[in-house]
C-alpha cells in the first residue's frame, strides 16, 4: 500500500491553529529537561495565542547545548529514549541529540514527505549515499525510503566505484548524496566510461549536508539527466527533513507541523522583514525527547512570499545563503575552526596560529591546515617531521571526522591570530 | 678518538619551499661572518631541511634563532675517504656489515692531500661502534676542531 500524508493539505488557518497548540504542548514538556526547568518558569500555556508568541520564548544556542551536556536537555525518561545522534568532535565541542520511538517515526515521515513531493514511489529503487552512524545524513533518509516502500539501498559515502556499480547493477532512481560528491560520481563515471544519461536509470536526487549554489544543482542535474531537489536539516532538530523543495524546485517547503521557524536579525535577534535575509531559527512542536526552543541554526536564510503553486501552505525559505557563525562546511561535515585550534593544543611541537585553506581539486573539497613548527618539533630528519605531520593528521581526522593535509611551516610564517578572518581561506568556490 | 672529539655539529635548519628562504639563510650567516663549508638540502614538496658544516657552529645557532628559523645542530661524523673508485663503497660495505645505519651522508666542497671528505649522520647509540670500526678499517676520522678550520 502506498504511502500517504495528509499534513501537505493542511490550510494556512489550520497551520496557524496546529502550531499554536503543538507549541502549547512543547513548552509543558520543555520544562521536564533540566536545562529549561528554570527559564520557562515565568511563562504559561495560555500566554501562547497566536504563533507569533513563540518569542516569548528564550532562545537557545549551540553553547546552551554544549553547557547541557550530556543530559541536560533530555525532557523525557531516559528508557523511552530509542536513539541518540552525536555531532563530530572529542574536544568538548560536541553535542548529543535523543530521539524516543515516536521522534524517529515522526522524523522518517517529514523526509517522506519531501521525498514524496519530488515523485519519489514505492516502484523507486533508492541509494542513499550519505554517511551512516552518528551523522544523521543516512538514517534521516534511509527510514522515510522503507516508509514509501522504495528498495532502499544503504550505500554510504565513499567507494566511488561501487556506488556507481550498484546504480548500474540494480537501476536505482532515486539518490540522497551530498552535492560535492555528486560530481565527483560524475568525474568518475567519466573516467570509466560510463555515460549517466544512457547507462544509469537515475531521475531524483536529493542534495544537502552543505551549501550549494543554483549552478552546482543545474550541472548535477545536467550531468545525470535528473532532477535535484535541495534538502535542508540539522542534527539538532532531526537531521534532514526540516525543510524540503517540492516539484516546484522554488525554496524549500519547512515541515510546519514539525517545526515553526523565524527568519531574525542575527545582531537584533529581531524579526527581518518579509522575505529579508536573516537566521533561521527553529522551535520543534513534536519532539518528544529533546524538545528545542528557538534554536539558533546559525544559517542565513530568507522566506520565499507568495502562494507555491504546489499547493502546499507550508511556508518556504531558500537555501543557505550563509552563516552567522564561523562553521565551515566541507564534503557535508560541519567543522568549527576551534576544533581545529583545540586538537593542535595536544602538540607541543608545533604553534598556536593555524590556518585552514578549502579548495575543490577535481571536485572534491579539501581541507588543509598549515601549521608553524615550534622549536621543541624541530627534528633533523625527514622521516621524524613526515611522522609529526602524520600525527597531526590523524589528530585532526579524529576530532573533525575527516581526512585533512597538514602543512608544515617556518615559525612566524602564518598570520598571528586575530580574529577569525584570517584563519580561513575558502577558494572552493573560485574553480567551479 | 672519542665521540666527544669527532663529533661535529651540523647545524640544521627548517625550511618552508618559499623562494628567498635559502638566501636569508646564508645572508643571516655572511652578516656574522660565518663561513659554510659544506651544506646539502632534504625536501618534500611543502618543505624541507638544510644542513650547514660551518666554521662557528654554536654561533650559527644563534643568530639563526634570532632571526627566527627552526634551527637544531646535530653531531655528524667526518671521514676522509680516499679519492678514487671504490672508496667509498668500501666504507659503507663496512658500516653495513656491523648494521650501522647512515641516515644521510654529504661531501664537503675541498680534499684533504687527495682525500675526500665526506659526512656521515649515523645514529646516535651507533657513534661509539662506528668509531671503533672506523679505526680497524683504517678510515681516517676528523676531530671536530679540524672540520671548522678546514
Ligand atoms: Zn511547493
Amino acid at each position: 500500500m502506498a504511502y500517504g500524508d495528509d499534513a501537505v493539505t493542511l490550510s494556512r488557518d489550520e497551520i496557524d491553529a496546529l502550531q499554536v497548540q503543538a507549541l502549547r504542548e512543547t513548552l509543558e514538556r520543555a520544562r521536564r529537561a533540566p536545562a529549561y526547568a528554570d527559564r520557562l518558569s515565568d511563562i504559561s500555556p495560555n500566554d501562547i495565542r497566536g504563533p507569533e508568541d513563540v518569542r516569548r520564548l528564550p532562545l537557545t544556542g549551540k553553547d546552551d547545548l554544549r553547557a547541557g551536556m550530556p543530559w541536560g536537555f533530555l525532557a523525557a525518561p531516559r528508557r523511552d529514549v530509542v536513539r541518540m545522534h552525536y555531532s563530530s568532535g572529542t574536544t568538548g565541542l560536541a553535542t548529543a541529540v535523543f530521539h524516543t520511538r515516536g521522534d524517529l517515526e515522526r522524523w522518517a515521515q517529514c523526509v517522506a514527505r519531501g521525498m514524496l513531493a519530488a515523485g519519489v514511489t514505492e516502484d523507486d529503487v533508492f541509494q542513499n549515499m550519505m554517511g551512516y552512524g552518528l551523522f544523521t545524513g543516512g538514517l534521516g533518509f534511509h527510514y522515510a525510503g522503507e516508509l514509501i516502500g522504495c528498495m532502499t539501498i544503504p550505500a554510504g559515502s565513499g567507494n566511488t566505484e561501487r556506488q556507481i556499480h550498484l546504480m548500474q547493477g540494480f537501476g536505482s532512481s532515486v539518490l540522497h548524496i551530498i552535492p560535492s560528491y555528486a560530481l565527483r560520481v560524475l568525474h568518475v563515471c567519466e573516467g570509466e566510461g560510463i555515460d549517466p544519461h544512457a547507462d544509469l536509470s537515475v531521475r531524483v536526487i536529493f542534495v544537502g549536508g552543505e551549501p550549494h549554489s543554483e549552478q552546482l544543482r543545474r550541472r548535477i542535474e545536467d550531468g545525470f539527466g535528473a532532477k535535484v531537489y535541495n534538502c535542508y536539516g540539522l542534527s539538532e532538530m532531526c537531521g534532514p527533513g526540516v525543510a524540503m523543495e517540492c516539484a516546484q524546485q522554488h525554496g524549500l517547503h519547512v515541515c510546519e507541523d514539525h517545526y515553526l521557524a523565524e527568519v531574525l536579525d542575527p545582531e537584533t535577534l529581531e524579526p527581518v522583514p518579509p522575505g529579508e535575509l536573516g537566521e533561521l531559527v527553529l522551535t520543534t512542536l513534536c519532539r518528544e525527547a529533546m524538545p528545542l526552543l528557538r534554536y539558533r541554526t546559525r544559517d542565513i536564510v530568507h522566506v520565499i512570499e507568495g502562494e507555491c503553486p504546489c499547493g502546499s501552505r507550508h511556508a518556504r525559505i531558500s537555501r543557505i545563503e550563509g552563516r552567522s557563525d564561523d562553521m565551515l562546511v566541507v564534503r557535508g561535515v560541519n567543522v568549527y575552526p576551534l576544533q581545529v585550534e583545540r586538537a593542535l593544543l595536544d602538540f607541543d611541537e608545533v604553534g598556536r596560529n593555524y590556518v585552514i585553506t578549502l579548495d575543490r581539486p577535481a571536485d572534491l573539497d579539501r581541507m588543509t591546515v598549515a601549521v608553524e613548527l615550534a622549536q621543541a618539533g624541530f627534528a633533523d630528519e625527514m622521516r621524524r617531521l613526515n611522522a609529526l605531520r602524520e600525527r597531526i593528521c590523524r589528530r585532526l581526522r579524529s576530532e573533525l571526522d575527516l581526512g585533512v593535509e597538514v602543512e608544515l611551516h617556518e615559525p612566524g610564517a602564518l598570520p598571528v591570530s586575530e580574529g577569525k578572518a584570517v584563519r580561513v581561506i575558502d577558494r572552493r568556490n573560485q574553480e567551479t | 678518538m672519542t665521540a666527544g672529539e669527532v663529533l661535529c655539529k651540523q647545524v640544521s635548519v627548517f625550511l618552508e619551499n618559499k623562494s628567498g628562504r635559502l638566501a636569508e639563510v646564508c645572508q643571516t650567516l655572511g652578516r656574522a661572518e660565518i663561513n659554510i663549508r659544506a651544506l646539502c638540502i632534504a625536501d618534500t614538496s611543502d618543505f624541507g631541511i638544510l644542513r650547514l658544516i660551518v666554521d662557528q657552529p654554536d654561533e650559527a645557532v644563534a643568530v639563526l634563532q634570532a632571526e627566527g628559523f627552526s634551527v637544531g645542530s646535530t653531531g655528524v661524523l667526518a671521514l676522509r675517504i680516499p679519492d678514487r673508485p671504490g672508496g667509498l663503497g668500501t666504507v659503507l660495505g663496512q658500516l653495513q656489515e656491523e648494521d650501522v645505519n647512515v641516515e644521510y651522508m654529504y661531501a664537503f666542497f675541498i680534499t684533504i692531500a687527495g682525500d675526500a671528505v665526506v659526512l656521515f649522520k649515523v645514529e646516535d647509540p651507533m657513534v661509539d661502534t662506528t668509531l671503533a670500526l672506523l679505526e680497524r678499517a683504517g678510515v681516517k676520522v676528523l676531530t671536530a676542531e679540524e672540520v671548522y678550520r678546514l
